[in-house]
């Protein structure tokens, strides 16, 4: 039977009148339901779909007719469902989406400040692809795989040229500016770069920095063959210098699989020369003792903790290194100890450090005494006779800090200050006054110096642990928490006073990349594209297919048609 | 003459942008296409023989035929085209255009569009509405009276209306108008057909005409929200032939079906066809018709995309998105991001507003066709497989690679490279 429903002045386009007709005429029951515009045209076609009723004739142009084929009445179903579709027409959500392009030339037009591009497509098209991108002037991030080594030597050669980094071949994972990159765990953004092989190497340390409270400012994935003799570290040395110039970075955590010995080299001179803490493991070696400013790990966990440790360091004292640079002489360490083991702890890391195997006798407090590096322990007898311990008395150490001004050959002065009770009230403010004149001495002969202190003690001490820190940041003096690092830190600095000068300036398009965050190009991999845009980054999707499907007949007819 | 292919390609898009197509007359298509005699008929798309027509471009040419009155019955119409009695010539061969079937015949009156930049002139018939209608191959007693009133009374008041106005209509002002009322030119020309009615009455008006035919003209233009169609694709016809002088450079100056093969013309490539088997419209159906209805591509409208509208500007038209799919909005936003893909540039003189007031696509490249696989979308109506039935529904097809490929190749030909 036919039914007729006529709704009255109430238009719909005919095109929502279409999809609502198809929709009805699924409906159990019903055969068939047809519903448009009382217009005559339609009214036409009601006839010659066999739908045609009597009511239809008053029906008008502006009339929505709703005419019903089924056995039974269907009446009130289909008309609650015309109701629900009628109101939800306006409803439909969709979120702005990812932007589809399918070439370079309109992925760029798309985002004309692309400054990555994301390769996931088949390898053996990866690197001419990659090689598109560096012409475009985007540091390729390659996921793809089955790259041969020769066309990676060659596009990081053609990347350094430009001022571009190429991340991967085989780069499973990377993080910029906080926005992750292929697949990455969500990590906390923080202060510690990381350079690395790229895959779980990278995710493992930079999620033990996660759960250790610590973040990651940059994670570079290099390829697993970067610091291979053919490559030649060049993405683990160009990823190094941005690190070293981001002002986000205040720690550089470097894992490398087992490297070619020269590229070692190179990459260690660099490491050594960057003037921030670095956390480095080298696959397969064992970490231990620290080379200037470098720690060395045994295993991912172990960096990762590390890196953490070195990260939380507070603000430090700034030194302007090229000042006391131009100071000249040869930049010596000299120890003014109170404490006999710390002096001795003192005398063995710089033995250590210079790679010197000489053993030496503490005759008179003198602990080292080592190409001009000193060590003296001012509680040794000779000092004491007679006098109060350096904990109580400052006096010795404030008159040998003027001889030591006078010495242009020493640059650097590292002592302890041992809080607790039966050592001096207040012995920060002696000794910062006896540095103020030390340093009014130097200025004189226009040098400057300097000073490094550890303090031993706790925040319960007769004292006060934050007012003698205090006393001593204000007096310029670098703290350090522990003896150890003390001394750590006047190696690394004096390594940075006296090394030979490394090009450290970063590649432009890298740091223009960290500066800006990543703007990618997302050829490949559509599952991609979504992160980074919620994590803030700006995304295009390249649905990247080969030339004329992969047809190489066309791709060469193609390449000739110009 | 030009030193690359893509200067050339550069030579043939500016002829487009600096095209100046006017509406200047409707007149019998004897008058001003020498080759519309007895017993010719103009047919849609590249060549074809009535044998291997799809029902409905068959049933065009028995209306044609009744209109003529070259038969005086059905049967004796088909006994003529089966016997081979009626010479058939492709419009794109006379500078016309045809929609759907396309069957023009002599004494039809064809809308006259002059492209003064280029001096040149194109026609298309007019359109007849929608239901049954001749281009949908519908025959009926109906059929040949609209028709027959469209020669005799609404081509004879719109052409004396058109010589009152000051050299015709510039149909550049009418469409960028109407594209930023959301029209795109091929499913939807509301916009455009209310803007040129809105021009034309006054002088319709001022022509006196009897005021039955004022009446009845006046009722046509309004209950046809196609009518534009037609002068559109007469106008990007006179534009493209345009185009087409630039005999170098790889743009496709005409995209057109005959229901049996779909056929791209090239600016370089001279005058051949390259073909390949046309594809069938997917899209919405009116109650009791399904895609098993559907007849395959048919029509010369698809010259509204080889110049850059129809499916190419999809997101123009976001009422008619929904012929994309079940989709809305960002459906046709991706459709025409992706149409831009194969084109050289953009057309500043027609801004979309929803499209951040970037400019139609310009200039389909073979190259960038084969290149990257995406072959142009058209918006389309879709006729029933049997004469008669007229229009079932609407929707898209995608045209052919396979053109673009033979294309292509010709091209490496002529330029040595196989």
């Amino acid at each position: 039977m036919l039914q007729t429903v006529i709704m009255e002045n109430s238009y719909q386009d005919s095109i929502n009148l279409m999809l609502l007709s198809n929709k009805l005429s699924d409906m159990q029951s019903v055969s068939k339901v047809s519903v448009m515009m009382g217009t005559p045209a339609n009214k036409t076609i009601f006839k010659g779909t066999g739908l045609y009723t009597p009511e239809l004739e008053k029906a008008g142009p502006n009339d929505i007719c709703i005419v019903i084929n089924s056995d039974t009445d269907m009446l009130e179903p289909v008309m609650a469902e015309v109701k629900e579709f009628l109101s939800n027409l306006a409803t439909r959500k969709s979120g702005a989406a990812i932007r589809v392009t399918r070439s370079w030339t309109s992925s760029i037009k798309a985002l004309p400040d692309a400054n990555l591009a994301l390769i996931s497509i088949p390898g053996s098209y990866a690197a001419e692809e990659a090689r598109k991108a560096l012409d475009r002037g985007l540091n390729p991030f390659i996921f793809s795989d089955n790259v041969a080594i020769e066309d990676e030597a060659a596009l990081k050669r053609y990347a350094a040229e430009k001022g571009l980094i190429v991340m991967g071949p085989d780069c499973g994972t990377g993080i910029i500016n906080g926005v992750p990159l292929a697949f990455a765990n969500v990590v906390r953004k923080g202060n510690i770069g990381i350079i690395a092989a790229s895959g779980t190497g990278l995710q493992e340390v930079s999620t033990v920095v996660h759960r250790m409270g610590g973040g990651v400012s940059q994670a570079i994935g290099t390829g697993g063959r970067d610091l291979s003799a053919e490559v030649g570290g060049i993405t683990a040395i160009t990823g190094l210098k941005a690190l070293a110039a981001d002002d986000d970075t205040k720690v550089i955590l470097f894992v490398s699989k087992p490297p070619a010995k020269e590229v070692r080299d190179r990459v260690v001179d660099i490491l050594k020369a960057i003037p921030k803490p670095v956390v480095a493991i080298f696959m397969g070696e064992k970490g231990g003792v620290p080379m200037q400013n470098i720690t060395f790990a045994s295993t991912l966990e172990q960096a990762g903790m590390l890196a953490v440790k070195a990260a939380e360091k507070e603000a430090d004292v700034s030194v302007d290194l090229d000042k006391v640079k131009a100071s000249g002489g040869n930049h010596r360490i000299f120890g003014l100890y109170a404490g006999g083991t710390l002096a001795a702890e003192a005398a063995f890391i710089l033995t250590e450090g210079f790679g010197s195997t000489e053993s030496h006798e503490h005759i008179d407090g003198v602990y080292l005494e080592l190409d001009g590096h000193r060590v003296i322990d001012f509680g040794d007898d000779k000092y004491t006779q007679g006098r109060p311990h350096p904990m109580m008395d400052s006096r010795y150490r404030v008159e040998a800090l003027q001889e030591i001004a006078a010495d242009k050959n020493v640059s650097i002065i590292v002592f302890d200050l041992v809080l607790g009770y039966g050592g001096s009230m207040d012995m920060a403010s002696e000794l910062a006054k006896g540095i103020e004149h030390a340093r009014a001495v130097a200025a004189k002969d226009g040098r400057e110096q300097i000073y490094i202190s550890s303090i031993c003690g706790t925040d319960e001490d007769p004292q006060g642990y934050e007012d003698q820190k205090t006393k001593l940041l204000n007096a310029g003096v670098i703290i350090e928490d522990t003896n150890a690092r003390a001394v750590n830190r006047a190696l690394t600095l004096f390594y940075q006073l006296t090394a030979k000068p490394q090009d450290l300036s970063p590649a432009e398009g890298v740091a223009a990349l960290f500066r800006n965050g990543p703007k990618v190009i997302n050829a490949g991999l559509a599952g991609f594209a979504e992160p980074i845009k919620a994590y803030g980054g700006a995304v295009v999707q390249f649905n990247w297919a080969p030339v004329a499907g992969g047809d190489a007949r066309l791709a060469e007819i193609l390449s000739k048609l110009v | 003459m030009y030193k690359s292919i893509d200067e050339a390609n550069e030579a043939v898009t500016a002829k487009i942008v600096k095209s100046q197509p006017f509406l200047v007359d409707v007149v019998p298509g004897k008058t001003v296409i020498p080759e519309l005699k007895e017993h010719v008929l103009l047919h849609a798309g590249p060549p074809i023989a009535f044998q291997d027509m799809t029902g409905p471009m068959q049933g065009s040419c028995i209306g044609a035929i009744l209109l003529e009155k070259w038969a005086p019955d059905e049967e004796a119409a088909r006994k003529m085209l089966e016997e081979g009695r009626i010479t058939f010539i492709p419009c794109h061969s006379v500078n016309a255009v045809g929609p759907m079937g396309g069957i023009t015949s002599m004494n039809m009156p064809v809308l006259v569009v002059e492209n003064r930049e280029h001096g040149n002139r194109a026609y298309c018939i007019m359109n007849e509405g929608i239901g049954e209608v001749l281009r949908f191959g519908a025959y009926g007693l109906e059929v040949i009276k609209r028709l027959e009133w469209m020669g005799n009374v609404l081509a004879p008041v719109l052409s004396k209306a058109l010589k009152l106005t000051d050299g015709g209509l510039n149909l550049n002002v009418i469409a960028a108008r109407a594209l930023t009322m959301g029209d795109e030119f091929h499913q939807r020309n509301i916009a455009a057909s209310a803007v040129f009615m809105k021009e034309i009455m006054p002088y319709i008006v001022k022509s006196k005409p009897s005021q039955e035919d004022l009446e009845s003209v006046t009722k046509f233009l309004a209950d046809t929200d196609q009518f534009f169609l037609n002068i559109a694709m007469a106008m990007c016809k006179s534009v493209m032939d345009a185009a087409r002088s630039i005999t170098e450079g790889t743009i496709v100056t005409a995209m057109t079906r005959n229901g049996k093969d779909f056929g791209i013309r090239v600016s370089g490539l001279g005058d051949e066809w390259f073909t390949a088997p046309v594809n069938t419209p997917q899209g919405l159906f009116f109650t009791g018709y399904s895609q098993d209805d559907a007849n395959p591509d048919m029509g010369d409208s698809a010259i509204t995309e080889t110049y850059g509208v129809g499916g190419m500007a999809m997101i123009a038209a976001p009422g008619v998105t929904r012929f994309v799919g079940a989709g809305g909005f960002n459906d046709a936003l991706s459709t025409s991001n992706e149409m831009l893909e194969i084109c050289i540039g953009q057309n500043p003189n027609f801004p979309i507003p929803t499209w951040d007031f970037e400019g139609i696509c310009l200039g389909i490249d073979i190259r960038k066709v084969v290149e990257t696989g995406i072959t142009p979308v058209i918006n389309t109506g879709i006729a029933h497989k049997q004469a008669g039935v007229g229009q079932v529904g609407a929707g898209t097809v995608r045209a052919p690679l396979e053109c673009f490929v033979k294309a292509v190749e010709a091209m490496a030909k002529k330029k040595g490279i196989i």
